[in-house]
């Protein structure tokens, strides 16, 4: 039941969020602070991630194909066709709800108690707009940026491991990563981290603006859009993969 | 002048409200007293339509709030001001961008008429230039509660609410602020409701919340 609750209560904040600004003008100064804060500030957390994932990846792949049948190219096509497939969206975005779901749950949950929701909507102000719309078109703008930042960092990450290590010469990595290349695969996976992208910020206001008590409603309140956004980022990543790629 | 009648409201089956009546007439400050936990705040959010009644009037001006429709109670809205316990002033916007807020908001004015109705706001709740740029961490609570009322009046509101005003200041400041708000309201001709623990003598008229 609470389930069915749950999705209501989603779709009719949605149906709040989704509505023309009262102010055009605020909207606009608002959507670049979001930007920097859910974007720009995600960087350095994708970097270090995609870079060690990317190096890892290749080393545990090289070890696992050590066989002269299969061609000396294969763990770089590997490494590539996991990133570009899986690390850079699924796996960053089940990262960045963590990071980005928490802030927007826990920063918007604190607007509730302390009554700062209360005092947008006694102006006469859609509050469900003004708060979640920004971010949620923030989110959403940035995600393929940070998308192809990542898979670009993790294709480093095994160039840097062929570089300062024996374990892979770089021009079996880079003819890897180079060979039987499907642009479409980026494709996919941008679409996929678009999805991700507006369920993780949507899913993190419904808590964080449903949330109600004190400090540690936010709390849980913080929990829940996490666990919950994580759950529908694999739910989605079965539909969208099924939808694309079958 | 804003006609309540018969208001129930419950929580989770839990009554808070049960068939409240009262009349807040203009250019008079109502206050509502009553024990902690009896309804105060319920009533006043009630009365604002932050929480949908089960039943009962309440009538702004033969307005009946429970059966507008959410485009009209936000228009409604944008005659009232409100004093908040906690003053709910926004963390990450400094004194002078709270005040302009609902300035940004709903005013057609210029840039520059913004910046002077709020500086008269907050001229007027006599707080000085050096707090203009500061965020409301960096405040004393009493100051807190001076910019929440220079906010609360930024856009000359024909209906002012304040939750527990004086909660968690000072007894001196207290004053201040009670004698502050009875200023403004003759000065604005605001219909003002207080929602007080504590009786003070400046209000004339008491709405008493039986438990």
């Amino acid at each position: 039941m609470n389930i069915v609750k749950d999705i209501g209560l989603y779709s009719l904040l949605m149906y709040r969020v989704f509505v023309k600004p009262d102010r055009g003008r605020m909207f606009w100064k608002q959507l670049p602070k979001e930007l920097e804060k859910l974007g720009l500030a995600s960087l350095p957390i994708v970097i270090i991630i995609s870079i060690f994932i990317g190096a890892i990846m290749t080393i545990q792949t090289k070890l696992n194909t050590e066989n002269p049948l299969l061609p000396t190219y294969s763990t770089g096509l590997v490494t590539r066709d996991t990133l570009l497939l899986e690390f850079s969206s699924t796996i960053m975005c089940l990262i960045l709800a963590g990071k980005v779901g928490s802030n927007i749950a826990s920063e918007i949950g604190t607007m509730r108690i302390t009554e700062q929701i209360d005092a947008i909507e006694i102006m006469g102000i859609n509050s469900a707009n003004y708060l979640i719309l920004p971010k949620i078109t923030a989110f959403v703008l940035m995600m393929p940026f940070l998308v192809i930042f990542s898979m670009a960092i993790g294709l480093t990450g095994g160039y840097l491991v062929g570089a300062f290590s024996d374990i892979i010469t770089t021009a079996d990595y880079l003819l890897g990563i180079q060979y039987a290349f499907i642009p479409y695969y980026v494709f996919y996976s941008v679409v996929k981290s678009l999805v991700f992208a507006f369920l993780i910020s949507s899913v993190a206001a419904y808590y964080g603006y449903n949330a109600y008590g004190g400090a540690l409603d936010v709390g849980k309140a913080s929990t829940n859009a996490v666990v919950n956004s994580s759950i529908l980022i694999l739910f989605f990543n079965l539909l969208v993969t099924n939808l694309m790629l079958n | 002048m804003i006609e309540v009648s018969h208001l129930f409201k419950s929580f989770d089956g839990e009554q808070v409200l049960k068939d409240i009546s009262a009349v807040f007439e203009t250019g008079k400050c109502n206050m509502i007293i009553g024990q902690s936990g009896s309804g105060k705040t319920v009533l006043m959010k009630s009365i604002i339509g932050l929480h949908r009644v089960d039943s009962g009037k309440i009538e702004y001006d033969s307005r009946n709030l429970p059966d507008m429709r959410m485009r009209d109670i936000r228009r409604l809205r944008r005659e009232v001001g409100m004093l908040f316990q906690g003053s709910a002033l926004f963390d990450s916007m400094t004194v002078m961008e709270n005040v302009m807020y609902p300035l940004e908001m709903f005013s057609s004015s210029t840039r520059l008429e913004m910046e002077n109705r709020a500086k008269f706001c907050l001229d007027r709740v006599n707080l000085n230039e050096h707090s203009y740029h500061l965020f409301p961490s960096e405040i004393s609570g009493g100051m807190q509660k001076r910019v929440a009322i220079a906010r609360a009046i930024a856009l000359n509101p024909k209906y002012l609410f304040c939750d527990e005003p004086n909660s968690g200041l000072d007894p001196k400041t207290s004053l201040i602020i009670d004698q502050l708000i009875y200023e403004i309201t003759h000065e604005f001709n605001i219909k003002d409701l207080n929602d007080f623990v504590f009786a003070s003598e400046l209000y004339k008229q008491v709405k008493k919340i039986n438990q």
